[in-house]
């Protein structure tokens, strides 16, 4: 797995071709839930856009007229920072990534709103423990898309731990 | 009309206070996915905290359940609250 390490004032990572596909997938699949996908309903969105007065529908909802088109474009530029940091055609040798501290900033927003999505389908809760969901997922079927996504989840924790030390490095 | 003129009225003790000037607050909920290098990263971030304080902050919300990060006018906490939702913090407003 790769970190991020901090050179000549910016944050750098060399990710192999298996890594580079992943983020943009999860990258992608942000943008997606937030454009396309969009819907007011999904556990996911209310993760991301959570209601500013949980007692008062009327006030969110009012609020959220104001405020939910800038937070929306917000959060798809951040997801695009991913993206564009990214070469789409991974070849055998991977991607450099070097980012500044606007791009490294945006990143780290990106990958956690790419956790918090990923948390409220996996039913991550406070009592979770990662190592034994891994252990147990892996014993009931190696090849379930369930191990495949805690182990894209627990990456882009180790991933985002990275980041954010050598951002404040 | 014009009232009739009567003895000056004493002017009341109490002032109310112009708008809702302090008297909201911004909280942030635990969630089980944010870290908390990162939640205390986006306090001293947003808000211009020390890291002690910011760190402080963090703990409340991971043991408590629930910090109050800010106070002040009503239009601030709801912009407060956005900026937070901006970096997946779970932000609420209510009345302090």
């Amino acid at each position: 797995m790769s970190m991020f390490r901090r050179r000549n004032g910016r944050v750098v990572a060399v990710f192999s071709p298996d890594e580079v596909r992943v983020l943009r997938k999860v990258a992608g699949e942000v943008v997606g839930l937030l454009t396309d996908g969009f819907e007011r309903d999904d556990p996911v969105v209310d993760r991301l856009f959570p209601d500013t007065y949980p007692d008062d529908p009327a006030s969110s909802a009012e609020l959220r007229r104001y405020t939910e088109s800038d937070l929306k474009t917000a959060k798809i530029d951040q997801a695009g920072a991913v993206l564009a940091a990214l070469p789409a055609d991974a070849d055998d040798t991977g991607a450099e990534v070097r980012l500044d501290g606007e791009a490294a900033e945006a990143w780290l927003r990106a990958i956690n709103d790419a956790r918090l999505a990923m948390g409220v389908r996996l039913q991550v809760r406070a009592d979770t423990d990662l190592g034994a969901e891994l252990a147990a997922a892996e014993r009931d079927d190696p090849s379930s898309s369930r191990l495949f996504q805690l182990s894209v989840y627990a990456y882009l924790g180790y991933l985002q731990e990275s980041l954010l030390g050598a951002l404040l490095d | 009309m014009a009232a009739p003129q009567v003895a000056p009225v004493e002017t009341p003790d109490t002032v109310e206070m112009p708008g809702d000037e302090r008297l909201w607050v911004t909280i942030v909920w635990d969630d089980p996915v944010n870290l908390m290098t990162y939640v205390t990263w986006v306090f001293q971030k947003l808000f211009g905290y020390s890291q002690a304080k910011a760190e402080e902050l963090m703990l409340d919300v991971h043991n408590k359940g629930r910090a109050v990060v800010s106070s002040g006018a009503r239009e601030r906490m709801e912009l407060d609250a956005s900026r937070l939702h901006a970096y997946g913090l779970w932000a609420t407003v209510d009345r302090a």
